[in-house]
């Protein structure tokens, strides 16, 4: 992607759509911008009515705020700008303003005769963006259509950053999504650039000539629907993918959620006082939980397009994740299978989320975790359950709870948690989860076919969600098994995959990338060499990715019980520190930081494993992920070429798989618990 | 000439508003409003004032012969009745109000009594005042409306 792309985009979409760089800048502009004034003054509103006009602006002046709310609904797009007056009679100046933010997303100017630091401050914490006292001289008149070019600015901003609503991420995504991502992505990015670039063109008018973006109009209903959904999930909690799939309003993106939660947590802040921008930092925060998922269920290898499935996977994963998990903790493939399980549980979770519907990827990213989806499906549940297991006893698998909290990232707890969806088993995944880990481990060291199998796993899950980064971490993940031992092939790709491709998941992001880099890590890659490999492919899914194998991989080489505990850490961190580190908030992002997180923790744990090493190559690998993750995160929104490829390249890997381990799910009694089909 | 006289006088009686403190700085963003699309826009908006504000004077006696004093009320009046005097100019006026609400402000009720007393004779002789120049200027012809004398 041309770096340009991200953030070029705000310079691109500026110049093509907004105002069209300067040279181009119509004469007419600013002639023409649609003011609304509401004031109850008569003798104000008609000097100001004159003002305008001899500003030569459309106008349209109004003496209630009642009627002048109606207006700007009725005409969603009518107006460019409003300007209206504190006191008056019907409504608070203040309540106007919060309304048409939240409503509508216009710029609001508020003006009165009253000049007090404190009226003026209310205006600032209210969202006006602009501030006069009267009596309103002509002058301060002419230049408000700079409050209209910069909103559109930075809407347009919003939009070309896929997604990432998060403060601060914003600006870096975009930037980062350009560098990182890699062919698929930027197919992606171009893409959407294009279509919105065309559609800001579309737009465009004359009389404005800035970006014009088909605005959402947040109607009364649809404002209802989101606080709903905000509540629902908590006002900390709520994160723009949550809310997204909760409304489930067709059309609605991301971006739009985002902008308009973080006017409502201003609006919010405001009514208690609250500094404002927290919910920025919640945002991010829940990111993050949400990235571990993404990578997480990258997959298991296994069945990596079964992670593809819906993102009810991730409940059915886990169970069978669970069931799997715990029956086979003994059995050697039992605990390839957790592995595999997690994966599974991850992968489908997180495919789930992500691809579920673009939307909703978000969210779904968030739950599954399960590293152990990739393994069969009905694997899945037990997977699940053991996963849950080993993320409890792990302590912190909770992908999100590690993003948020810092937690372990345990994947298991991360399974567990992107599970709520699926209601994650915890009990016996647990048991499990630690298991699969040990046998991802192993595989990592065999690398060889584990590479190659992780990195299919990688695909496969990839395929599924759109946030997939599993693709390019699971695949490593797989690989390991695949090499490592027998038993992984076994599990071959569930196992190496879940754990690893689990966390990779988390990265959604990466999915795209994933699928791109799957490609070309099909090839077993020697052990670490798959890392390396997968570091080097561009996107940065596959950095966490690697480091989510890794971690896995290093804890198959430890006690494949204990294991468990270290790699689904480390994947999460891996997702959950990556994200952080981008400090994107975004919640693809989160994936990938999620993922980090994993690795951090399990890092530490890894220590006690032998995989430390591993470790050391994932957290290094962390790093590197999180700072490609990043980019990657960013730009998932939409995201990835849905699998692309995965369903080839699952095949392909389970092609190795086979021939190196044999249908692991057979061996792992995954009941044909198919990563993909586990419906997050 | 007459019709020069008439320029003159008005120019005069025009110069003294502002001189005397009747008018400030707003009435000639009014007057730079004026233009051939609206010839009588500063006369318009002038009556408009006085109409909309008879109202909110009549709201203010009336709250003003409550007992207990209102203040919050008061003070609400005042707002919108300063901003109405403000957007047109009217300096001494505009004075008044904020002097009442600073009265307000504190609760005293006498002194806002007092000061709504003065507000009420700046606004009725500023209206005479202008009501004499508009006519003045109609009648000197639109040449004197339509410049826009700097002072």
């Amino acid at each position: 992607m041309n770096p340009s792309i991200g953030k070029g985009s705000m310079s691109t979409a500026s110049s093509s759509v907004a105002w069209k760089a300067g040279d181009v800048v119509p004469d007419q502009f600013p002639a023409g911008l649609r003011v609304l004034v509401v004031d109850d003054d008569p003798t104000c509103l008609v000097i100001l009515e004159k003002m305008l006009r001899t500003c030569l602006y459309e106008v349209t002046k109004c003496n209630r705020a009642e009627i002048a709310l109606s207006l700007l609904r009725e005409n969603k797009n009518g107006f460019d700008i409003v300007i209206s007056d504190v006191h008056m009679p019907d409504m608070d100046g203040f309540k106007l303003l919060e309304h048409i933010g939240l409503e509508m997303d216009l710029p609001v100017i508020m003006m009165s005769a009253d000049d007090g630091k404190n009226v003026v401050m209310k205006g600032v914490t209210h969202g006006a963006c602009d501030y006069l006292i009267k009596p309103v001289r002509i002058e301060a008149l002419k230049n408000i259509w700079q409050h209209v070019v910069r909103k559109r600015k930075n809407e347009w901003k919003d939009v070309e950053q896929s997604g990432s609503v998060e403060d601060g991420d914003r600006q870096q995504k975009p930037s980062e999504d350009v560098d990182y991502s890699s062919s698929a992505n930027e197919g992606n990015w171009k893409s959407s650039k294009k279509r919105k670039d065309e559609e800001e063109d579309a737009e465009e008018r004359d009389d404005t000539s800035t970006l014009k973006k088909p605005r959402v109009v947040w109607s009364v209903e649809l404002h209802q629907q989101f606080v709903a959904a905000v509540n629902q999930l908590g006002i900390d909690k709520a994160v723009p993918k949550k809310i997204l799939e909760l409304m489930n309003v067709p059309g609605l993106t991301r971006e739009n959620v985002a902008s308009h939660l973080q006017k409502y947590r201003l609006y919010l802040r405001r009514l208690s006082g609250v500094s404002q921008h927290q919910s920025g930092l919640n945002n991010s925060f829940m990111s993050p939980q949400e990235a571990p998922f993404g990578p997480m269920s990258s997959l298991s290898g296994l069945d990596l397009q079964s992670l593809g499935v819906s993102c009810q996977l991730p409940a059915q994963s886990l169970a069978t994740l669970q069931a799997a998990g715990l029956g086979r903790s003994t059995s050697k493939s039992g605990i390839q299978m957790p592995l595999v399980d997690q994966r599974n549980l991850f992968s489908f979770e997180n495919p789930k989320l992500r691809f579920g519907e673009g939307q909703q990827q978000h969210l779904s990213n968030s739950k599954p975790i399960n590293l152990l989806h990739g393994i069969p499906t009905t694997m899945e549940p037990k997977q699940l359950a053991t996963l849950h297991q080993s993320a409890q006893s792990l302590g912190s698998l909770n992908m999100q709870v590690n993003a948020h909290g810092g937690q372990s990232s345990s994947l298991l707890m991360q399974m567990a948690q992107p599970q709520s969806r699926g209601q994650i088993l915890n009990e016996s995944t647990g048991s499990h989860v630690p298991r699969h880990p040990s046998s991802i481990g192993q595989p990592i060291m065999s690398n060889g076919i584990a590479g190659g199998v992780i990195g299919r796993n990688g695909i496969s899950d990839n395929g599924r969600g759109t946030g997939y980064n599993q693709v390019p971490p699971t695949s490593s993940m797989l690989s390991f098994p695949m090499n490592h031992t027998t038993e992984l092939t076994g599990n071959s790709f569930p196992l190496g995959s879940t754990p690893g491709i689990s966390n990779v998941t988390s990265k959604g992001a990466f999915h795209e990338e994933v699928s791109s880099e799957m490609k070309g890590s099909t090839g077993l890659l020697p052990s670490y060499d798959i890392f390396n490999d997968l570091h080097q492919h561009k996107s940065q899914d596959w950095e966490l990715q690697n480091v989510g194998l890794h971690f896995d991989a290093s804890q198959n080489a430890n006690p494949i019980q204990g294991n468990l505990e270290v790699s689904p850490s480390v994947l999460v961190h891996q997702g959950y520190s990556s994200s952080q580190r981008s400090g994107q908030n975004r919640n693809a992002s989160s994936l990938g930081r999620g993922m980090f997180s994993g690795v951090d923790s399990t890092e530490q744990r890894n220590t006690q494993s032998g995989g430390q090493h591993l470790n050391n190559l994932l957290i290094d690998n962390s790093v590197r992920v999180k700072a490609e993750r990043i980019p990657d995160a960013s730009s998932q929104t939409t995201l990835f070429p849905e699998h692309f490829g995965q369903e080839d390249l699952m095949s392909a890997l389970l092609k190795q798989q086979q021939g190196g381990i044999g249908p692991a799910e057979t061996e792992f009694d995954f009941d044909g618990y198919s990563m993909d089909n586990i419906p997050v | 000439m007459e019709r020069n006289q008439m320029h003159r006088q008005v120019s005069v009686m025009r110069q003294s508003l502002f001189d005397q403190g009747y008018l400030d700085e707003q009435f000639i963003q009014l007057e730079e409003l004026q233009d051939d699309a609206n010839p009588n826009f500063v006369e318009e908006v002038v009556t408009l004032y006085y109409r909309d504000s008879s109202r909110l004077i009549l709201s203010i006696d009336q709250a003003l012969e409550r007992n207990p004093l209102d203040f919050n009320k008061l003070d609400t009046y005042m707002h919108q009745f300063k901003g109405s005097s403000t957007s047109i100019g009217a300096k001494k006026v505009k004075a008044e109000c904020t002097q009442f609400r600073e009265y307000c402000k504190v609760g005293n009720g006498e002194g806002c009594m007092r000061t709504f007393q003065q507000a009420k004779k700046e606004y009725t002789i500023l209206k005479r005042k202008l009501e004499a120049y508009f006519q003045q200027a109609r009648q000197s012809g639109p040449s004197e409306t339509a410049c826009r004398p700097r002072n």
